[in-house]
């Protein structure tokens, strides 16, 4: 048995080809549809164009730390998040949510720190341990997650806290933790429902509410979803063509460079665009995938699983939203959307990916 | 090697994830299914529907701007008008080459360069299916050449909107204001809801002071427009309410005498009824056209306007800054009295010039040659300037900072025009903070005859003509009389604003002093006894002659010696008749050397006018 080096160039410099060629596919998808929906505008476009170049620094340099280390950093990395987000409870700044940090010139968001922070914490967590998970540790990692959460829930940004929480979940689930136990979580949760429904603030419950029935409030919360739903129907089946979608336009659709970009994205090219689109999606989502079969070490497997179905459900919850089959949570389409913030953390995210798969040993067989 | 156990374990953990992989895999591929399915019931079965949404019935709420109120005079004159203006307009995208379409289009109207710097500024910064404006204020010549021609220039409409209108242009331009396009600041103070169908804010004068009154309330109107915007049916309407109108106590006629008076000469002049306040003329001079700042000015004409040594945008009746020289003159001796520093029959002896004790310097009297022994009538008429040195260094600065500061000097009179000027009335305080010294006796002096730091507008002066005219009652000038509700016919009549009198409560101060204004224009050695000559009526006065330059000791100047801008300012309060004033006047020539003579025939001019008027008119008699 005998360690090597796979003497191939792009995994010595920690790169995974098809995940990279996959994402670069979907910045040139994210840039070209946020050229026609910021009214083509080309600085708004060069600046996401920067912000994308960080993320792939981001993206390789986190690459090129071993699965061992990533897994030994997670804990701190994790109190650091937690000191983070209690710091924003206190001094956070924000219209209306105390969401955001300012320290110095730089303004972040601590949670988006957690949405790679807990699956990390609570995967080395498990990783030493026999699995499926016992009791006490389902527990234990159930508390691993439940105090960010409930942080970022109070912010309140229930869309991030979801995110969130539903990564540490996945790592729960790829351990194996028992099918009797999550059904009577599931149990519990649908008897709770009401309870989280008296907890909830106005504009949480407003935004159920208006899902149900949009057309109850049409001037007001209902808006974004019938001006949404008016741009991705009138889309058809080869949409209106790139820039020409007067929905996006003519200013009907709000938010139309960043949570609604995906409605830009349906009324231009179609479904047969939207096929493309989630074509490239599961690309890169079962490219993931594979990296978790191949890993070779437990925090590895469960960490990759947790990262590439997270990126799915950002997807899902994203286009859900967009669509009307989801409430308007203000989760941003992955790498499409403006902004930077998550853009970054999904790169990261990727980068961990890319870590996994580059610094597998090379068995050889003698 | 045995690591049997451990392997085992290890290889069940893999087999367990393998198949959770597994699981999720199923569970993704579900949920992209629900998520097809959905796109293709949205994108592909109701794609006619939503298409229809899309293009034909997209509902718009659209503003309705209300009308804004009419302005008029008191004698019933039209000051600003609301009249329909034609404006041509660009769709970009619906023409087929504009540059070229522009060049066909300078056969008929007429574009000059900076109106086409402008529009091809704002096609590049909007978008294709924006209306862009192009020409403001077509004749009705170049409408029906428009007209005529239209089909050659698709993309190219004409519009109809009401646009202000000042008939009296620049004569009324002082009091009334005008309007302008709302601009960034405005539009953060404003309820953007209110305004979004209205382009035009009050900028200065009434306009401003009144832009909650004239503005009114938006209305709205949904409507269904098809994919080009054009509006197909109206759904649902709020009819829009519109702006009150204003009646102005300004007379019309007054205030074109009061400028005929002024024979271009730089000043302004102010009159105010003492009863109620009401400000009757209000001339700055010279004046502008508002009508050129309705739809925004060329930079060349504000350049002209701005750099013209005259100041015509400059309101001298609100913000001009005079000395007010000797008349501030009444005001001291009827403190004088007050105070018990004086009686009537004083005398104090004048050799012409005052001395403060163990000092050299010698404060002038206008009169070289001195008066002698003036009494306080005699003082006011003959305007004796030792007689104030000498009641100014026993009053004391402080009490004379507030007996002026009572009647109106240093302080805003509450008039309802815009950025109101306070004036200076000094004080030992002011000068320890402005000027970070002390207050010297020989300026108490100085400030006795209006001189020095003190400065005053000439609307203060016409206030503090008034208070006297009044006997001390003081009411705030009001330039707005009612306020008309042109849809219900409801009226409402702005109220008097009353301050407390002046703190003058020996009547025998009053006597005095209207006694000595009167000589002023009556008496024998009155400074203006010119004036009356020939009057129907009574009336009481005082000059003065406000200097801009300090003249060095023992030199005497004559004012032709000296560059027209530094002559001396000439000054004249004033009011009509005697007993029961109904007219008080304040007037600065600027440069007008003497307020005897350059200032004080104009008010005899203007009372003259107003009892001929108000002969006319009896009811407001």
């Amino acid at each position: 048995m005998r360690l090597g080096r796979s003497g191939n160039l792009l995994v010595d410099l920690h790169i995974d080809a098809p995940l990279v060629g996959g994402v670069l596919l979907l910045c040139a998808v994210g840039l070209s549809v946020l050229y026609s929906a910021s009214d083509h505008s080309l600085e708004v476009v060069g600046k996401q164009a920067v912000r994308m170049l960080t993320g792939f620094v981001s993206m390789l340099a986190i690459a090129q730390l071993s699965p061992l280390r990533l897994a030994r950093w997670s804990p701190m990395l994790y109190t650091l998040g937690m000191i983070l987000l209690i710091a924003t409870a206190i001094v956070g700044t924000g219209r209306g949510a105390h969401r955001w940090l300012e320290i110095g010139p730089l303004r972040f968001q601590p949670s988006e720190i957690m949405k790679l922070a807990v699956p990390l914490t609570v995967a080395w967590f498990l990783s030493g341990k026999l699995l499926p998970p016992r009791l006490s540790m389902i527990g234990a990692s159930l508390l691993i997650i439940a105090i960010p959460g409930a942080f970022i829930v109070e912010q309140p940004d229930l869309g991030t806290a979801i995110l969130v929480m539903a990564a540490g979940m996945l790592v729960l689930f790829f351990a194996g933790i028992s099918w009797r136990l999550m059904g009577i979580a599931a149990a519990v949760g649908i008897i709770c429902a009401p309870i989280a429904w008296y907890t909830m603030h106005g504009y949480q419950r407003q935004r159920i509410i208006t899902l149900l029935d949009p057309s109850a409030d049409p001037l007001g919360a209902g808006y974004h979803i019938i001006q949404a739903t008016i741009a991705v129907g009138s889309g058809g089946w080869s949409g209106k063509g790139w820039l020409n979608g007067t929905q996006s336009h003519l200013e009907f659709l709000p938010e139309r460079a960043t949570d609604f970009i995906f409605a830009v994205y349906c009324e231009e090219f179609g479904l047969l665009g939207v096929l493309v689109l989630l074509a490239a999606y599961l690309l890169v989502l079962i490219r993931g995938i594979t990296i978790a079969l191949n890993a070779q070490d437990g925090f590895s497997r469960l960490i990759a699983a947790s990262l590439a179905f997270t990126l799915f459900i950002y997807i899902f919850v994203n286009m859900g939203m967009v669509t009307g089959q989801l409430p308007v949570v203000g989760v941003p389409l992955p790498l499409i959307s403006y902004g930077g913030t998550s853009l970054v953390t999904i790169m990261t995210g990727l980068g961990i990916l890319m870590s996994i798969q580059t610094h597998r040993r090379f068995i050889v067989e003698s | 090697m045995n690591f049997g156990p451990r392997k085992k374990a290890q290889n069940r953990d893999v087999q367990v994830f393998n198949r959770r992989i597994l699981v999720a895999i199923v569970g993704m591929l579900a949920l992209i299914g629900v998520l097809v399915a959905r796109l293709v019931y949205l994108q592909l079965m109701s794609h006619d529907h939503y298409t229809t949404l899309s293009l034909e019935n997209r509902l718009r709420v659209l503003p309705i701007a209300p009308t804004r109120g009419l302005i008029y005079s008191r004698d019933g004159v039209l000051l600003a008008d609301n009249r329909t203006s034609f404006l041509l307009e660009v769709v970009p995208e619906k023409a087929d080459d504009v540059e070229h379409a522009i060049g066909r289009l300078r056969q008929f109207i007429a574009l000059d360069d900076d109106q086409l710097e402008r529009f091809r500024t704002e096609i590049r910064q909007r978008r294709r299916f924006d209306t862009i404006p192009l020409k403001n204020n077509l004749t009705e010549q170049e409408v029906a050449i428009f007209s005529v021609n239209r089909q050659q220039f698709p993309g190219f409409n004409i519009t109809g909107r009401l646009t202000r209108y000042y008939p009296l242009g620049s004569q009324m331009a002082a009091v009334v204001g005008y309007v302008g396009r709302i601009n960034e600041a405005e539009l953060k103070r404003i309820d953007t809801a209110d305004y979004s169908g209205t382009t035009h804010i009050g900028k200065e004068g009434i306009e401003r002071f009144y832009e909650d009154v004239l503005h009114g309330t938006a209305g709205y109107q949904q409507v269904e427009v098809n994919a080009e915007g054009r509006v197909l049916r109206v759904v649902e309407r709020s009819a829009p309410v519109p702006g009150r109108d204003l009646h102005l106590s300004i007379d019309t006629r007054l205030q074109a005498a009061a400028i005929d008076t002024l024979q271009g000469r730089t000043g302004a002049i102010v009159a105010i009824e003492p009863a109620t306040g009401a400000v009757i003329a209000f001339v700055s001079n010279p004046s502008f056209d508002p009508n050129e700042f309705v739809n925004g000015i060329s930079t060349k004409l504000y350049n002209s306007l701005r750099d013209s040594p005259d100041r015509p945008l400059f309101n001298r009746a609100l913000q001009g800054l005079y000395p007010p020289g000797s008349t501030i003159k009444p005001m001291m001796a009827a403190g004088a009295i007050e105070t018990g520093v004086r009686q009537a029959g004083d005398r104090t002896y004048c050799p012409g010039f005052f001395r403060l004790p163990n000092v050299s310097h010698k404060y002038r009297c206008w009169q070289k040659a001195g008066h002698g022994g003036v009494d306080l009538v005699r003082s006011l008429a003959e305007s004796c300037d030792v007689y104030y040195y000498a009641l100014a260094k026993d009053l004391g600065i402080d009490r004379m900072h507030t007996l002026l500061t009572d009647f109106g000097f240093g302080v805003q009179t509450g008039v309802d025009l815009p950025n109101e000027l306070a004036g200076l009335m000094p004080s030992r305080e002011w000068k320890k903070r402005a000027r970070k010294q002390p207050w010297y006796p020989g300026e108490t002096l100085i400030n006795g005859i209006g001189q020095g730091f003190m400065l005053a507008t000439p609307l203060q002066l016409a206030y503090t003509a008034a208070i006297v005219a009044n006997r001390g009652h003081k009411l705030s000038p009001r330039v707005v009389s009612r306020i008309e509700n042109p849809a219900t016919g409801e009226v409402e009549q702005v109220q008097p604003i009353v301050s407390p009198p002046v703190a003058i409560t020996k009547p025998e101060a009053w006597t005095a002093v209207v006694n000595g204004m009167h000589e002023v224009v009556q008496g024998a050695r009155g400074t203006a006894r010119a004036t009356s000559v020939g009057a129907a009526y009574q009336f009481a006065g005082k000059t003065g002659t406000a200097q801009l330059f300090g003249i060095r000791q023992n030199t005497t100047l004559k004012n032709e010696d000296v560059v027209k801008h530094l002559r001396d300012h000439a000054l004249f309060i004033a009011f009509a008749p005697l007993e029961q004033p109904q007219i008080a006047l304040g007037i600065i020539i600027e440069n007008g050397e003497s307020g005897s003579k350059a200032a004080a025939p104009i008010a005899r001019a203007l009372f003259d006018a107003y009892f001929l008027m108000t002969g006319y008119d009896d009811a407001s008699g």
